[in-house]
């Protein structure tokens, strides 16, 4: 934590005023940033956004999954002209063994009548018309910037620092929506430095397939897509998840891992998606599937349990910063959105009222605490993560579960009875009646 | 005060294009847009002279809409004012026609607000010519000092430029009379980082955007209709031959240089019995 006096900066030659001074600085610009930066835009406020990467979009990564009620909270009817690739009718949870699978999905019409309840996306198409709307709104997008520090005056945030020369900005209040890694937020002591355990490493592959294909080959129209998440074998039963969603002309294929998890095997990341790239029930799908894109990201785990304190003298934290991601609904976007459009709200508050304590900005959580589902999700869930790590029930019962099925499936000249009886057997060799017995109570309570 | 222009052009990254193996052309889709890296030096030794001299630096450049990014990129590199020539009649333009449409857009800025020196990139990774900046010379009928290194002095009052050449023997200094056209290659100078100041006054920054009707221009010489060149084939560069490893030098050296010499003499054999 550096505290820096408010410097006058001279920039005379260029006719720039001699301070660069804003209403609201907004630090990184994915959807929590773009959100909070178009809502204070929209509302007057001079509202500066300052990026890392060449474009919006192009450092981040999700599997990507958008849902489109949140989203539309702040780009109204977005859906109706953002370049989105398929509305999600059809989504499937798959528990999968080295060779086999358990499947279980629902599809239904209704999620692409009325308002569509989500869609696939990539984030460099989607972030980047999420910028223009931000620019449209009046706020200023600076990319290629880095913040390395925060700029504070006795306890309070009054600006950020930047990478470049003359590179010290002000605002009475600064939102850090800065990402899985929050530097900043962590140097201003208001939350642990990042940890093995609480962020997933996740790769993901983007394979170019025809659109005709694509629709065939997953039961599709036009326009419309599915998304399958699979546990258990993806993951060699570690914390963590795989998935496959359909693009418009592509598939996102990819898995993540709890960081503390992978670190404990040889094998990389890549190591895995390979393997399940050969996975005799995703083989076919992606057959003749060109390799167009492979990234990689961190993806924070942490839950309600690591939420940081979520404002501070002048400053608001908003999207993955503040952990408020929830893994196991793979949602994340939509809470990065609202806690930004929150943040945002907070801030025009504040201006109105002249004042921007800690009081006046607390109000943040307790509006996002009321108005989105953030909060109480992510409380919901709190124990999940610790409840799944190291745990059989994405290693012993998916394996279990699939040979009860091959046997109670196969027919021979055994009874039903006697193959009823054959996996009851199974399943107490596997597992002992007190260790099921708490799996249940234990997963009941972590879960309910 | 010197009065700059700067001709550039937005291209895609080519360190990021991959070619199509069925037609033998870029693959564009989805690939970002920078500036012409020669462009970005061209720009950079503008911002140069007006730190040195005192310059009013106005960037040029014909394309889409969306080329105006590129002109914002040049404005925080130090550029005064942008222009962009955007119309359907300007595209598919050869380097006959784009020169013929630039110059036009560079005698007006010369009537408005008075030119001395237009610099330009050496030529653009897109498409490797070299013809443009030569050819807005030849148009404007100025002097045109290719491949330059260094500007080691502009004389304002003397109406001269020197200029350091690179040629593949050596550097050759010239010095011309302004105005004149130099076009720059890389080693000119670094880019450096725009200021967080200058960031903002070109995100702020709106370039203007001429058609052709903000121009002296015949329809006939412009795009697609007023270009001469046709593309009849487009194909990479041939494959370097493989190399090949002479084994067990470390065992026996007299042995695999022996073996060397036998190989080297068989080609010589081989290339004068061919000819």
């Amino acid at each position: 934590m550096t505290e820096t006096q408010v410097a006058e900066v001279g920039t005379a030659e260029t006719g720039m005023p001699d301070k660069l001074e804003f209403d609201v600085i907004v630090v990184g610009a994915g959807p929590a940033g773009l959100a909070a930066g178009t809502v204070c835009a929209r509302a007057g406020l001079d509202t500066i956004i300052i990026e890392r990467g060449r474009k919006p979009g192009t450092k981040n990564m999700m599997g990507g999954v958008l849902y489109t009620r949140p989203t539309a909270q702040v780009w109204p009817e977005f859906w109706k002209e953002a370049p989105l690739e398929r509305c999600v009718i059809e989504q499937n949870q798959w528990i999968m063994t080295e060779d086999s699978v358990i499947k279980m999905g629902y599809r239904s019409p209704h999620f692409a009548e009325g308002v569509p309840n989500c869609f696939t996306v990539l984030r460099v198409k989607i972030d980047q018309y999420f910028a223009e709307q931000a620019e449209a709104a009046g706020a200023l997008i600076i990319n290629e910037t880095k913040v390395d520090e925060v700029l504070q005056d006795d306890g309070h945030v009054v600006g950020v620092r930047t990478g470049r020369a003359d590179g010290d900005v002000y605002a009475p209040v600064v939102i850090l929506a800065e990402g899985v890694n929050p530097q900043l937020t962590c140097a201003l002591g208001m939350q642990e430095d990042l940890k093995p355990d609480v962020a997933a490493v996740t790769v993901k592959e983007v394979l170019r397939l025809d659109p005709e294909i694509i629709e065939e080959r997953f039961g599709l129209n036009e326009g419309e897509g599915a998304t399958i998440e699979m546990f258990g074998a993806p993951t060699r039963g570690m914390l963590g998840t795989a998935f496959l969603y359909t693009n418009q002309n592509s598939l996102s294929l990819g898995l993540g891992v709890l960081l503390s998890e992978f670190a404990e095997i040889p094998d990389t990341p890549h190591d895995l998606l390979q393997e399940l790239k050969r996975h005799p029930a995703v083989a076919p799908l992606i057959e003749g599937a060109e390799p167009a894109e492979y990234m990689a990201h961190l993806i924070p785990e942490g839950g309600y349990n690591k939420m940081p304190t979520l404002f501070g003298h002048g400053v608001m934290i908003a999207g993955d910063a503040a952990q408020l991601v929830n893994g196991l609904h793979r949602e994340g976007s939509n809470h990065a959105i609202l806690s930004g459009k929150t943040a945002a709200e907070t801030a025009i508050d504040a201006h109105e009222k002249g004042n921007f304590s800690a009081q006046v900005l607390g109000h943040y959580r307790q509006r996002l605490a009321e108005t989105a589902p953030t909060i109480a999700d992510l409380r919901k869930y709190r124990k999940a993560t610790k409840f799944m790590e190291h745990h059989p029930v994405l290693s012993v019962y998916p394996a279990l579960a699939a040979w009860a099925f091959e046997q109670m499936l196969t027919v021979d000249d055994k009874t039903k009875r006697q193959k009823q009886w054959e996996i009851i057997k199974e399943a107490l060799r596997r597992r002992k009646p007190w260790g099921m017995a708490w799996d249940a109570i234990d997963g009941g309570l972590s879960f309910i | 005060m010197l009065k700059i222009v700067i001709c550039v052009k937005q291209v895609p990254d080519t360190t990021e294009v991959r070619i199509d193996p069925e037609t033998n052309t870029l693959i564009r889709e989805g690939v970002p847009a920078i500036v012409n890296p020669f462009d970005a030096h061209a720009t950079q030794a503008a911002q140069h002279l007006k730190a040195k001299y005192g310059a009013h630096l106005t960037v040029l450049s014909m394309g889409p809409p969306q080329a105006v990014e590129a002109i914002k990129k040049c404005v925080s590199m130090g550029a005064d004012r942008g222009i962009l020539l955007s119309d359907r009649a300007f595209a598919g333009a050869d380097t006959w026609a784009t020169s013929y449409a630039l110059t036009a857009g560079l005698r007006r800025i010369a009537d408005e607000q008075g030119m001395d020196l237009v610099l330009c990139g050496k030529q653009a990774i897109d498409g490797d010519t070299a013809q443009v900046g030569p050819g807005i010379a030849r148009r404007l009928g100025w002097p045109q000092i290719t491949y330059a290194i260094g500007i080691p002095d502009v004389d304002v009052e003397a109406g001269t430029i020197t200029v350091e050449r690179r040629l593949e023997d050596g550097v050759e200094v010239v010095k011309a009379r302004l105005p004149a056209v130099v076009t720059v290659v890389e080693e000119i100078n670094e880019l450096e980082y725009a200021s967080l100041p200058e960031m903002i006054r070109a995100a702020r920054y709106e370039p203007e955007v001429w058609t052709s009707d903000d121009l002296d221009v015949e329809e006939q010489f412009l795009g697609l209709n007023g270009s001469p060149t046709t593309v009849s084939e487009i194909f990479p560069p041939p494959q370097p031959e493989a190399g090949e490893i002479i084994a067990g030098g470390r065992d026996d050296s007299a042995a695999a240089v022996q073996e060397l010499v036998d190989k080297l003499i068989q080609r010589v054999e081989a290339g004068t019995a061919e000819k």
